[in-house]
């Protein structure tokens, strides 16, 4: 149980940059996500702590020992990949076997480890099978009591899960969650999967082109995203621009949206993005006036979309910018196409993005 | 359709095998000139042990195939992983560069060989037909053992390494096992490789150290026996008899678990 520090870690391959200058800390058991879109360097992050890659330069610190220059295999860490990476050749016990044999762990004591870990994967009396004859979602606990079994210093996930369907998925999401907290090993997730990196996570890090955009417990990179890509890549948001005067946005044809009372205004002049979460805001049909407190903003529906329980309203809000929000159907009347509707929120769900318009 | 289908495989099967059982029954039948009708004898069988220029031959052939089937083997396995697994300046070059040896006639090969080992000084024998039987058959193993070497994750010596083993651990600990019946598949094809070679090492053979196709070549000329059929009957059954074996314990592209 240890933490992991990453000091100024870069990487190229050639010209590509694939990590610039990363700086950060998974404290020790926590559990962080890696969460990006495919070639934001989140695998190659993760492949750097493993000692898969050398950075081109930069430090990796496992507790307190630097392991920039450890290969893979003094690292004692505990791994487990998108395809399981099960040996296929091998009985399930003799794969579980394999990281204690390297560690000179044989005969009971093996034998008593290998039980435990499987019990712990809940899988026992499954020893002696092949990975062939076991379902995907079983192949995946064995690749985790694999990785478990050698007491490793930091756990690394390489998209464990994608492989599985939706309600494994989950299955295994709280499985997963339930054995890291019982081991306490700290952990390193990578995924591009927004949800699963929002409920299992103590910590969510956001990736983009080689960095770490935004750092953070999952309410904070979901209620407060720093930036645009941050909003937009995690749920859905709409976006509106404007002009900053005295906590005022003022949009283009006039309408004005309060800030926050927590957001530290820019100054006055500046053009500014603001998002908003669909499910923030509330609909109404017709102009009405907005409670007083709270932000209002006029538009038109283009779109319904039914799903039953919930309804989601494509709209163009008054000053031309698309908006989408989402309501829940607790009155069976569903607003029309093309019908004039007013849209209220609070202020403090008015998130000021950092990266400016 | 059904019928039709039957009746091709008959044909295969007529064609490629009455040929071959004709000539083990000519070496049962007591005529020395291949005449009918049919006695039953072992006299080639008796007379063959006393030949020895057919049986030194005949050894010559096996243990020639059998230095090229390991030495090719070994070669063109480390070939294959490092084509496959290694970052290589040039790979496609070098992979590309192995089929050619593959499609140009043996008699050209022959005649290069035979012109370079001369120029060279390596000569004629032994030496050169082994020689020139481990480069004909490594194209072969790189192939093979290549084909077979795709279908094996490149993250399950990853996970070994993770798991504490080094990289040459984790090479013989999971690849080379996974990898071994593509190898088994790859020896057996340089070994009928080189016992199959007629033109090569009719080239590099000298009057002293011949192969059996040479051997035969050459009897045929000269007026031959059935002892001919005897040794012929004796190397089939043999090669057969491996590939029975490799057939049995490696079941190549079959279920490769041994329960």
């Amino acid at each position: 149980m240890t933490n992991v520090k990453i000091n100024s870690v870069a990487k190229n391959y050639g010209q590509v940059s694939v990590l610039s200058d990363i700086t950060t800390q998974f404290p020790e058991g926590s559990f962080t996500s890696l969460l990006g879109p495919s070639g934001s360097g989140k695998t190659t992050l993760l492949r750097i702590v493993a000692g898969f890659v050398t950075p081109d330069s930069g430090t990796v610190s496992i507790g307190s020992r630097n392991v920039t220059n450890v290969p893979v295999w003094a690292r004692n860490i505990g791994m487990v990949f998108q395809s399981y990476a099960l040996f296929p050749h091998m009985t399930v016990r003799e794969n579980v076997a394999f990281g204690l044999a390297r560690r000179g762990i044989k005969g009971a004591e093996a034998r008593s480890q290998i039980d435990r870990a499987l019990e712990m994967v809940r899988l026992p009396g499954f020893g002696d099978r092949k990975p062939k004859q076991l379902s995907g979602g079983q192949q995946q606990r064995v690749a985790l009591a694999r990785a478990l079994v050698i007491q490793p210093s930091v756990l690394l996930l390489d998209e464990p899960l994608s492989a599985l369907d939706r309600r494994l998925r989950q299955e295994m999401q709280v499985e997963l969650k339930r054995i890291q907290r019982e081991t306490g090993l700290t952990t390193v997730f990578v995924t591009h999967d927004q949800e699963e990196a929002l409920a299992l996570s103590d910590q969510v890090a956001i990736l983009d082109r080689g960095q770490i955009v935004q750092m953070g417990v999952p309410t904070d990179i979901y209620e407060k995203p720093k930036t645009r890509f941050a909003a937009e890549f995690l749920g859905d948001t709409n976006f509106l621009t404007g002009t900053v005067s005295a906590r005022i946005v003022t949009l283009s044809d006039g309408t004005a949206i309060r800030l926050a009372d927590a957001e530290v205004a820019p100054s006055d002049g500046q053009s500014v993005t603001l998002a908003v979460r669909p499910e923030k805001i509330r609909i109404v049909e017709g102009v009405a006036d907005a409670e007083p407190g709270l932000n209002r903003l006029q538009a038109r529906v283009t779109a319904v979309i039914y799903a039953g329980a919930a309804l989601t309203y494509v709209l163009t809000a008054s000053d031309g910018t698309p908006f989408k929000i989402f309501a829940q159907n607790t009155t069976g009347t569903i607003i029309p196409e093309g019908a004039q509707v007013t849209l209220t929120w609070e202020p403090k769900h008015t998130i000021l993005l950092q990266d400016q318009a | 359709m059904i019928a039709l289908g039957k009746f091709y495989l008959l044909a295969i099967l007529v064609f490629l095998y009455l040929p071959i059982i004709v000539m083990m029954a000519m070496g049962f039948n007591d005529s020395s000139l291949y005449e009918l009708p049919f006695h039953f004898t072992t006299k080639w069988y008796v007379a063959l042990a006393d030949n020895s220029q057919l049986i030194s031959s005949g050894i010559n052939s096996v243990v020639i195939a059998l230095i090229t089937a390991v030495v090719a083997t070994v070669a063109g396995t480390m070939a294959a992983v490092a084509l496959g697994r290694r970052v290589i300046r040039g790979k496609s070059l070098l992979q590309l560069l192995l089929l050619p040896p593959i499609a140009i006639p043996w008699l050209i090969t022959g005649t290069a060989m035979l012109v370079f080992f001369f120029w060279t000084g390596i000569g004629r024998g032994m030496h050169a037909l082994i020689l020139g039987h481990v480069a004909l058959a490594i194209p072969y193993v790189v192939l093979v053992v290549g084909t077979g070497l795709q279908t094996i994750r490149a993250d399950l010596e990853e996970a070994a390494m993770s798991l504490g083993s080094t990289p040459v651990h984790a090479f013989f600990s999971v690849t080379l096992p996974l990898l071994a019946p593509s190898i088994l598949g790859a020896a057996l094809f340089a070994f009928a490789v080189s016992l199959d070679q007629f033109v090569i090492s009719y080239f590099l053979s000298t009057p002293g150290f011949t192969t059996l196709p040479v051997q035969i070549y050459s009897a045929i000329r000269k007026g031959f026996t059935p002892e001919i059929n005897a040794i012929s009957t004796i190397l089939l059954l043999g090669s057969m008899a491996v590939i029975v074996v490799f057939a049995v314990f490696a079941r190549p592209g079959g279920n490769r678990d041994k329960r």
